[in-house]
């Protein structure tokens, strides 16, 4: 059965795991620009990673099999400072028209700073400008709920978003609820330690049904698993979740996300 | 919202079947946990039990109030309810709402 993974840091991942990806079922990866582990030191270190999404890891992806798309942004915690933050907003556009950049992300707040959420305001005006999609990171721990209203707030305040036309990522169940509510798609992140389990995703589906939600892996440099969502299509199988369900929660629903920008084209089918 | 008391199609049986052992060594690993503080070799306990302790021991009676919606509320519990963006001095995230007027450990 086919899957999309529509928030994984592939960078940060080896070519084993791409081969264990492509034979799990994966057909497509999208990739949102993030913080590495350590803080760039200039605008010019952005420019080499914007390359790279755009131009190396398509290439590598596609050796198997997998399609790879990207989001661009400087990432929340590298926006508490302002004059690194808006020097990487004035590079962004430049790489827009790539063909595998699919909007603006992972935007968001870490701390639930004043100058993250400046940033953030000034990302969503830029998405706005360019008419991009966007995705949204929320913080990790006790900040979550605060970082979520904030940034629903934030979308709100700038009047023109279509909410259908933003996913607000790592989503868990006390804050899925005013996701939905405001409209926007929520993404559930499959951590081990943190954020969801497989186990608490597939309840979150049972609980809002499986509209508008879809599950990710953010696999990255620290503790995840590139193959969590598959890991959470066999936990819906084991509950006696039909086979169209699962389509739904785990291809259908991120494609259909996805599909609101042109230049997402999947190369399989849906059913 | 579905109706949550009928979504998974798992029948009450077939789901304590298929969860029971996991969630068996959870709790278990959670007192284990509690007696490893305990054991802490500085055998030297704050005035003040840690805020992440006490807010996991605080978090246990969700468990046991029979209410729906535990995961949740939990969660809740453990969350930062002020509203407003802070400075650039707050401390990292710990994974338990601190009030610093409570704060007593080191």
């Amino acid at each position: 059965m086919n899957y999309i993974d529509p928030h994984i840091h592939m960078v940060s991942r080896t070519t084993d795991d791409y081969q264990r990806m492509a034979m799990a079922g994966c057909v497509a990866v999208t990739e949102p620009a993030f913080w590495a582990g350590f803080d760039r030191v200039s605008p010019q270190g952005f420019d080499g990673y914007f390359r790279q999404l755009t131009e190396f890891e398509p290439s590598r992806a596609a050796a198997h099999g997998i399609d790879h798309y990207c989001w661009l942004c400087i990432n929340p915690k590298e926006a508490q400072d302002l004059t690194l933050a808006r020097e990487v907003i004035g590079m962004i556009p430049a790489f827009l028209d790539r063909p595998n950049v699919l909007g603006i992300g992972e935007i968001g707040l870490n701390k639930n700073t004043k100058n993250e959420l400046i940033i953030l305001e000034e990302q969503i005006a830029l998405a706005q400008r360019h008419d991009q999609l966007i995705l949204v990171h929320t913080p990790h721990l006790e900040d979550k709920l605060k970082g979520t209203r904030l940034i629903l707030d934030a979308i709100r305040r700038n009047g023109s978003i279509d909410p259908a036309r933003v996913l607000i990522d790592h989503a868990e169940e006390h804050t899925v609820g005013m996701i939905l509510d405001a409209g926007h798609w929520a993404g559930m992140t499959l951590y081990p330690d943190s954020k969801c389990t497989p186990q608490r995703a597939v309840d979150i589906i049972e609980t809002y049904s499986h509209h508008r939600l879809v599950m990710n892996s953010a696999g990255d440099w620290g503790h995840s698993d590139p193959l969590s969502v598959p890991q959470a299509r066999m936990e819906m199988a084991r509950r006696g979740h039909n086979r169209d369900t699962i389509t739904d929660a785990t291809l259908r629903n991120p494609a259909a996300f996805l599909g609101q920008c042109d230049k997402f084209q999947l190369q399989t089918s849906l059913d | 919202m579905t109706n949550p008391r009928s979504s998974c199609p798992m029948t009450y049986r077939q789901a304590v079947d298929t969860y029971f052992l996991e969630h068996r060594s959870k709790l278990i690993d959670v007192a284990a946990f509690l007696d490893r503080l305990d054991r802490a070799s500085d055998q030297q306990k704050p005035a003040q039990e840690d805020h992440r302790v006490a807010a996991l021991r605080n978090a246990m009676s969700i468990l046991l109030d029979g209410q729906p919606d535990r995961a949740k509320r939990v969660l809740e519990q453990l969350s930062d309810p002020s509203r407003s963006p802070t400075d650039t001095t707050s401390p990292p995230a710990s994974g338990a709402h601190h009030d610093t007027q409570d704060q007593t450990t080191p």
